[in-house]
């Protein structure tokens, strides 16, 4: 089982998923939304998986994310056998193993960004943490907001809000970070924004896995998955791969009016 | 997660809701409230009772038809009111340890008088019942032994009856009819005010209990004989000595007291057991109010599971398991009744200093109030919380999350 755009032997496979297909039953009729895929994800990779819309991309995040339970197939994540695990135990790998940021970035109304980020800390089993409290500071401080603890969602630009949300997913050091769209809701400018950040984060040594349709997405990554209709057709490395952060100058330089005021036409003409 | 954290989340959402909070817990304010206030008023109704019988007389004893033994029920007709004046007659004759006895004839009648008709209840009593009950006349004098002996028609009117009969004039000396027979009134009655019950103490009409016996028709019977001892601590013997003497009269063998025999005590215990009674049934009717509040509860802390599904979607993606999403919604509920439920108690207390404040009843707010409060609204919390808060945690992350 060798991926093309992994490492092939220094590192250990994080996501091993053999044969997963994933039914959906609408009353008689059935919806295959996954038809059998198999997928290894080695540690310190920056995947990207594409595919249009109604592909299966977010139902292959739900398994990887221990969410949801494939129909059938093999899901090993970071060395534990994820099949049929009851939902205790699923929850506990969700807090421990896995990261989450999602397109509609889900923070907690009402609640500061630092309440938000140190959350999944709370919800540990194991008290492995003794100060949450710094520990979310620390991780905001991380995605740069570090001035911006006791803001609420609310108060916060879009970019922000998934900045939190990656914070909020980075603060339980997790095996692996799963983003699906995260950049669906921001802006071109924002969007290389996020990517600069994750690219950051990669190269930290954090292994990502961003579902997008955005091919300005997938030149980000170091690997790029396929999926059509439940399977996936394409799995290549990233030969031509841009660098978020020179992207963000290269904006800066071309109009400097953008990285200040950051609108979407402005972007979109840049 | 620790209970610390818990307790700090659920104060947070709380918090978020403030006005929804505040409504919410009001429900279970008033509940609580109204527990209290009853509770109170039972409570002070019940050690006013037992005050006020313990003012009946000094050292008083009471002997009255019926067993004790059946429940003061009469079972039958041979055992229908076996009380007779020659019983009274033979106490104070016998009686060593007894200082005043007088039996008590009670019926019904109206009145005529030179301002008009007056229905109120007649006693015939001896002489012997002005000293048991302590009470004495505003003009004209007490009647006596010979007047008794005589079956004189002298009336003794309370003071409610004089006021209406004779409204500003003195009443002495003047006649009346009672059930067509002619009286003279030969004395007008302290005023003595309402009783425990609230009854006009004062609408009464006392004679000679021959009299009543003798010259007036209807329903005419020996209700009871009122005893007083000479000191309180004569009063135990002083009922076995009744006993005695009244099985003696009865010539009761073997079968078992026709009559009872109770001292103040005792009266003071079975009329305070009628009014638990009812203080328990207004408190019960109040924590109907109780129950509302929690279900009021239960209805917020469900439209509260709706509309924070994604929430729970949240907070179960980053890793909370369905018991620390149950748990966090039943320490909302509970932390909202509870907070309730000593709101609750302050309207009660303050509720029922002002109830006294205004009607003049006596209240009491007794010290178990307080677990009563906290207690019942904790459980309230947890019975009403369980449903909604189960909901929550059985949700599906993703459709959770999904949700719009
Ligand atoms: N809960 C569900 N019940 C029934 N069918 C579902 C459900 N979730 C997804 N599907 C179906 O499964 C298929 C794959 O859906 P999925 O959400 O994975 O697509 P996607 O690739 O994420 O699309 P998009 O880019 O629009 O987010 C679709 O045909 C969808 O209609
Ligand atoms: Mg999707």
């Amino acid at each position: 089982m060798t991926s093309p755009g992994a490492p092939a032997d220094v590192a250990r496979a994080v996501i091993e998923i053999t044969g997963v297909t994933k039914v959906y039953s609408m009353g008689t009729n059935k919806v295959f939304a996954l038809r059998g895929v198999d997928l290894t994800v080695r540690a310190g990779e920056l995947l990207c998986i594409m595919g249009s819309s109604g592909s299966g991309k977010s139902t292959l995040m739900n398994v990887l994310g221990c969410l949801d339970v494939p129909t059938s197939g093999h899901y090993v994540l970071d060395g534990i056998a994820v099949d049929g695990l009851d939902r205790n135990a699923l929850a506990d790998l969700r807090n421990q193993k896995l990261g989450f940021v999602f397109q509609g970035f889900n923070l907690l109304a009402r609640t500061s960004a630092v309440e938000n980020v140190e959350l999944p800390l709370l919800y540990d089993r194991e008290h492995r943490w003794s100060d949450p409290r710094k520990l979310a500071v620390e991780a905001l401080g991380r995605v740069g907001l570090g001035d911006r603890l006791d803001h609420q969602p609310s108060e916060l630009s879009g970019g922000q809000q998934q900045r939190v949300a990656i914070a909020r997913a980075l603060v339980t050091k997790p095996t692996i970070l799963l983003a699906d769209e995260p950049t669906g809701n921001l802006d071109s400018h924002m969007t290389v924004e996020v990517m600069a950040l994750f690219q950051d984060l990669n190269a930290q040594g954090i292994t990502i896995v961003i579902v997008s349709h955005e091919p300005d997405v997938a030149k980000y990554a170091k690997r790029v998955v396929e999926v059509r209709d439940g399977k996936i057709i394409h799995d290549d490395p990233v030969t031509e791969r841009h660098s978020a952060a020179e992207d963000l100058l290269a904006l800066g330089k071309v109009d400097p009016v953008v990285v200040t005021d950051a609108t979407p036409v402005a972007v979109g003409a840049a | 997660m620790k209970q610390r954290t818990l307790l700090k989340l659920a104060w947070q959402s709380i918090l978020k809701n403030k006005m929804r909070t505040l409504l919410t817990m009001l429900g279970i304010v008033i509940g609580v409230g109204a527990v209290i206030v009853m509770v109170a008023v039972g409570n002070g109704a019940q050690s006013q009772i037992a005050a006020s019988i313990t003012s009946l007389g000094t050292n008083l004893i009471v002997v009255s038809p019926g067993s004790s033994a059946q429940g003061g029920v009469s079972q039958g007709a041979g055992t229908f009111n076996r009380l007779t004046t020659a019983d009274a007659v033979q106490l104070k004759l016998d009686g060593t340890m007894l200082s005043a006895v007088s039996p008590v004839i009670q019926t019904r009648a109206v009145v005529i008088g030179p301002a008009g008709n007056w229905r109120t209840s007649i006693n015939g009593v001896s002489p012997d019942y002005f000293t048991i009950r302590d009470w004495s006349v505003t003009s004209g004098d007490i009647f006596d032994d010979t007047d008794v002996k005589a079956a004189r028609k002298i009336a003794l009117l309370g003071a409610t009856v004089a006021k209406n009969l004779f409204p500003g004039v003195d009443a002495v000396g003047a006649q009346i009819q009672i059930g067509h027979v002619p009286f003279i009134v030969s004395a007008v009655l302290a005023v003595k005010g309402q009783n425990s019950t609230g009854a006009d103490q004062d609408d009464v009409i006392l004679m000679p209990y021959t009299t009543a016996q003798n010259r007036l028709s209807g329903n005419v019977r020996l209700g009871q004989i009122l005893v007083s001892t000479f000191s309180p601590g004569d009063i135990p013997a002083a009922q076995a000595e009744i006993t005695d003497i009244m099985r003696n009269v009865h010539k009761l063998g073997d079968s078992p007291d026709d009559f009872t025999v109770r001292n103040q005590t005792e009266i003071a215990a079975a009329a305070t057991a009628t009014t638990s009674v009812m203080s328990g049934l207004l408190a019960a009717i109040a924590s109907i109010s109780l129950v509302v509040g929690g279900i009021g509860i239960m209805n917020i802390m469900l439209v509260s599971v709706t509309e924070r599904t994604r929430e729970i979607g949240i907070r179960m993606a980053i890793g909370a398991r369905g018991s620390d999403v149950l748990t966090q919604f039943l320490v909302e509920s509970v932390v909202m009744s509870i907070l309730g439920g000593i709101g609750g108690l302050i309207a009660g207390y303050a509720g029922s200093l002002l109830l006294a404040h205004f009607t003049g009843w006596s209240t009491a707010v007794p010290a178990s109030a307080v677990l009563i409060a906290v207690g019942f609204s904790a459980g309230v919390g947890v019975f009403f919380g369980y449903y909604p808060a189960r909901k929550a945690a059985a949700l599906n992350p993703i459709e959770a999350l999904r949700y719009e």
